[in-house]
């Protein structure tokens, strides 16, 4: 990996992001109307609210910049460009890593203005510290970004990139704990719950809306996230190809 | 009293076989491609131009046979920066501006600072630098593409369709450019469905469904064939049937 081809492409991708305001516009804003409604719908049930609002917190940023992501990619890879960056001298961590960096800053800009707008305008109550908060928000939305680089690898056209939403997201969204509790499912997706994840992320949302202290559980959560991170990442590279058919 | 040593290959093409979608689309092609020259590579659309370049640069999965480019397997990491190549459809981002586009290839090849001044003059976009890519037209846009082949100091630079849709004067504009890098050591493959682009090159590959139907001189092919110009010639060989193998 080389430092200065992997800021350059961050760079690059941060300029195509600013040449494309709507974009970035709907990358900011559509979280937070999304959370304003849900704040409207559990408006006679403050309780309620509080009890899954950090869960959604961290589900809006991650779906969103799992999308964009995935479909962003997918064009370097239908250009011709990403063929052609292949045939220089750049590594394909260089070109992954330039891309989360880029869509990670994005996601630590999203995930504060959701959190701000949670903790303050909509008044969530959580019993936590609201760094924590802000911070499971941001991995979770820069785990989006990394599961949409790795996907968009085996993705051939756009409409195949926005197939894996529902592929991916949908079915972590069921079993991360939020609609039944984990331990409450059968066994079997008890265990798939386990190796998804976006359940890591909600189960530390879960835990800062009770805890008041930061337990060593919560940190493991994190932990796991950020690995999952990596792995998605990594595995991307390797199945990115210099040669193709 | 040594021989005198025969000009050194850019390229050594060795049976090259290509299989795309369950057709043969290359089929034992041997081919040598002498270094500091600009060799024009020929053939209707089809007859599997795009896909000797490919494999050439290295990003084309090959069946069988061997090419050595500049001294290594093709592909190899030792030719990321020494060869340069732009593809038919200009791949470059639309959404960025020229300079942005140039900017971005010329840092991951680490060219110097000035080569983007250099290679917008080149293919005379200077005026248009700030220009998003994807707002210019057809031929504007391909020779953003050609100016990234053109960034650094790239020993062969391949070259597929580079001067389609372009106007005239450009066109031999450019065709000045690639003389004086070949007269610098530069070697120029350069790809053409455009017949009357031969008598521009150095040499010439004449390619027909996959396979290499000639690789002389525009001068000794016509002398050879009796045409009067490349078209004819091309339909001469094509007429005789026996591909003459370079």
């Amino acid at each position: 990996m080389s430092p200065s081809r992997t800021t350059a492409t961050a760079l690059r991708v941060l300029e195509q992001l600013r040449r494309d305001p709507r974009t970035l516009a709907l990358l900011l804003v559509v979280p937070l109307l999304l959370l304003w409604l849900l704040e409207l719908v559990f408006d006679q049930q403050p309780a309620t609210f509080d009890r899954i609002g950090p869960a959604l917190l961290a589900l809006f940023p991650f779906v969103v910049m799992f999308l964009v992501t995935s479909v962003t990619t997918l064009r370097e890879r239908t250009s011709g460009t990403l063929e052609r960056l292949l045939s220089m001298p750049l590594g394909r961590l260089d070109l992954l890593v330039g891309y989360l960096v880029a869509f990670g800053l994005v996601a630590v800009v999203q995930a504060a203005l959701a959190s701000a707008l949670m903790l303050g305008l909509l008044g969530l109550d959580v019993a936590g510290p609201a760094w924590l908060l802000v911070l499971v928000a941001v991995v979770d939305a820069v785990l989006g970004c990394a599961l949409g680089l790795f996907v968009s690898a085996f993705a051939r056209t756009e409409f195949q990139a926005v197939q894996f939403m529902p592929a991916i997201v949908l079915p972590q969204f069921l079993l991360c704990g939020l609609l039944v509790p984990r331990d409450q499912m059968g066994a079997v997706l008890e265990a798939i719950s386990w190796v998804l994840p976006l359940s890591y992320a909600v189960d530390a949302m879960q835990r800062i809306t009770v805890e008041a202290d930061v337990s060593a559980r919560t940190v493991v959560d994190v932990v796991v996230v950020a690995g999952a991170i990596g792995l998605s990442v990594v595995l991307g590279a390797a199945t990115l190809r210099r040669r193709t058919a | 009293m040594s021989a005198p040593t025969p000009a050194p290959a850019a390229v050594e093409i060795d049976r090259l076989h290509v299989v795309r979608g369950g057709r043969a689309v290359l089929a034992d092609l041997s081919l040598r491609i002498p270094a500091g020259r600009v060799v024009g590579l020929l053939g209707p659309s089809g007859c599997g131009k795009s896909t000797l370049l490919r494999s050439i640069v290295g990003v084309q999965v090959v069946e069988g046979g061997t090419i050595r480019v500049l001294g290594h397997a093709a592909g190899s990491p030792a030719l990321r920066t020494r060869v340069a190549y732009a593809t038919q459809a200009a791949s470059v981002y639309d959404d960025l501006g020229v300079r942005a586009n140039l900017r971005y290839f010329a840092a991951v090849l680490g060219a110097p600072p000035g080569d983007v001044a250099r290679v917008l003059a080149e293919v005379d976009l200077t005026d248009h630098s700030e220009q998003a890519v994807g707002r210019l037209s057809g031929g504007q846009r391909s020779r953003v593409s050609l100016a990234v082949a053109l960034l650094g100091r790239p020993e062969l630079l391949v070259l597929d369709e580079p001067t389609v849709g372009l106007d005239p004067v450009l066109r031999t504009d450019l065709w000045e450019l690639f003389h004086r890098l070949a007269r610098d050591g530069r070697t120029l493959l350069v790809s053409s469905h455009v017949m009357d682009e031969a008598t521009r090159c150095d040499e010439l590959v004449l390619m027909r469904e996959g396979a290499v139907i000639a690789h002389e001189t525009p001068d000794g092919l016509l002398a050879r064939t009796g045409a009067a110009d490349t078209e004819g010639a091309f339909l001469a060989l094509v007429r005789d049937g026996e591909p003459v193998r370079a």
